[in-house]
């Protein structure tokens, strides 16, 4: 379980002094549930992902998961306890091959079987790719696929996806689906995915509205998002932002 | 061989035992092994120190193997090794030199290699330098490497520096023919207070030649690098150099790129990066369970591999 208490983060403005990006957030996430985060574009979003993966540390507040209180553990702490990150942008290297990065992902051996298993899952073709660069020679598309891959690689209670749909093509973007659903059958795995796709909020178990770093709805995903998609004019959680 | 020498032979050759095919050690300023066969003949100069390496024309799948290895506290040496290799060749040549200092005394190994290949031959050139022992005395190596590239010929060079040597200054030079192609790869790390100047001289001369000189480099601690290139296009040719650099600590390093086309229809194109590693490299390895330091080491390594 993860709960976040009286949790809030502000940054420095030139303008207006102290910013604030996640304004006093209360939110219980239960153990194998799939809950996806939406609100509009600034809303803190990928703020409170990168909150709960230990990438920016709150002003206040505290993080709490299965019981233990990781508010000031650090990425790799967090990563061990079972939390495992998708980046909205993937990150590129240099020398640093598919493979690697996988076998990173899991911990354990190059010979692990399971390598080819994990880029099939996001639509690649292992023999194309177990060898390319993780570099610029990728597409924007490739590599967020295999972003996808390092985090079902690693198989945690808990995995944070921060728009994975971004930059992902349609045809992919239906494998993505599946992938998302069966990681919720598997029920082994809490999820939580920040996302503006319809498709994805269709097969979460809860949706929370975030907006202007505020909680502006939470609920079962049907009562929730016949409101969303009313549109952002009629909607009444956009309005409230 | 004492075990040092034996262990300086394996980091800058790969060699547990005697190689097959054709090889020269020298240990301590004296060849002590050599071996040649029907289509390699390694001679010992007469008028210098160093030794004419002969390949016939039409050596196919062969390898000559030129380690240099000095564990002598204070040697300095100085030495010419000509490769002369004929027309319709595809051979590996593998040099290197290892220093083990662990005297007062400053040892130092400089080296000029020439080749000069024919027509429509292949050669893959690779050089290892590496320096341990924990003497005051540094460990200098100086090499030099001038090139011809025959017609249609393809000279593959593989250069790396990880560990150990206190001073280096790596000069190359080549001049290519019609449809000469040279790719050099190199790879540097420094640490310490340690001294890197590499600079590479390539003149385009002939028709339809091509140049690839990619440089990777990591300067760790206070080390200093200098990277040199200059490329002049006297042909229709393509020219590509790239200087890719990661620096730690308060290290330094600096590029200076020249490219010059002579003629119309040079395509030349220089490409340098210098920074240290991107934040976001590290947390995404974090995110995976590695610590910082894990995670930096794993970027170095992938980076210099």
């Amino acid at each position: 379980m993860l709960e976040l208490q009286n949790l809030s983060f502000q940054v420095s403005d030139e303008a207006d002094g102290q910013k604030e990006i996640i304004k006093n957030l209360n939110l219980t996430f239960e153990d194998h549930s799939f809950i996806a985060i939406t609100g509009p574009n600034g809303g803190g979003k990928s703020t409170l992902a990168k909150l709960i993966m230990g990438i920016e540390q709150p002003t206040w507040g505290k993080i709490i998961f299965d019981g233990t209180d990781i508010t000031h553990m650090n990425i790799t702490e967090r990563a061990k306890l079972g939390i495992s990150f998708a980046f909205q942008q993937p990150v590129r290297f240099k020398g640093i091959k598919v493979r690697d990065l996988i076998t990173l992902a899991v911990g354990g051996s190059k010979n692990n079987p399971n390598i080819c298993d994990y880029l099939s899952k996001v639509g690649l073709c292992a023999r194309d790719y177990i060898n390319r660069d993780i570099d610029a020679s990728l597409s924007g598309g490739e590599l967020k696929r295999i972003e996808i891959a390092t985090v079902i690689a690693r198989d945690t209670p808990l995995a944070v996806f921060d728009e994975p749909e971004a930059g992902i093509d349609l045809w992919s973007f239906n494998n993505l689906i599946q992938v998302f659903e069966e990681l919720h059958a598997s029920r082994s795995n809490s999820l939580i995915i920040i996302s503006h796709q319809e498709r994805i909020l269709n097969i979460a178990d809860e949706i929370v509205v975030l907006a202007d770093g505020s909680l502006q709805a939470r609920g079962r995903r049907e009562d929730i998002l016949p409101e969303l998609l009313k549109g952002t004019e009629s909607c009444r959680f956009y309005q409230k932002a | 061989m004492d075990e040092i020498q034996k262990n300086l032979l394996e980091q800058v050759a790969g060699l547990h035992e005697m190689p097959s095919g054709a090889y020269n050690i020298r240990a301590n300023g004296q060849s002590v092994e050599r071996s040649t066969t029907a289509h390699i003949d390694i001679v010992t100069k007469t008028d210098k120190q160093g030794i004419d390496i002969v390949i016939k024309p039409g050596t196919k799948k062969e390898s000559v193997h030129i380690p240099v290895v000095l564990s002598q506290s204070g040697l300095t040496e100085m030495v010419y090794n000509d490769f002369h290799v004929g027309d319709d060749c595809d051979v590996t040549i593998v040099a290197g030199c290892g220093i083990h200092n662990s005297g007062d005394s400053d040892s130092r190994h400089d080296g000029i290699h020439s080749f000069y290949i024919g027509r429509n031959s292949h050669v893959k050139y690779v050089e290892k330098h590496y320096g341990s022992g924990d003497g005051k005395g540094e460990r200098i190596m100086n090499p030099e490497t001038v090139v011809e590239v025959g017609e249609n010929s393809f000279m593959e060079m593989e250069t790396v520096q990880i560990k150990g040597v206190d001073s280096t200054r790596r000069l190359t030079k080549a001049k290519l023919a019609d449809n000469a192609k040279i790719v050099v790869t190199e790879k540097i790390m420094t640490h310490g207070s340690q001294f890197a100047e590499t600079s590479f001289q390539v003149d385009l001369d002939g028709e339809g030649s091509s140049a690839n000189i990619i440089s990777r480099s990591v300067a760790r601690d206070d080390s200093r690098q200098l990277f040199l290139s200059r490329i002049n296009g006297n042909n229709r040719c393509a020219g590509h150099s790239e200087c890719d650099g990661i620096i730690m600590d308060n290290a330094k390093i600096s590029a200076i790129p020249e490219i010059t086309a002579n003629d119309l229809d040079a395509a030349l194109v220089h490409e340098a990066a210098i920074g240290k590693i991107a934040g976001d490299q590290i947390i995404k390895l974090m995110t995976l369970g590695l610590t910082e330091a894990e995670a930096e080491a794993q970027i170095v390594n992938g980076f210099l591999k």
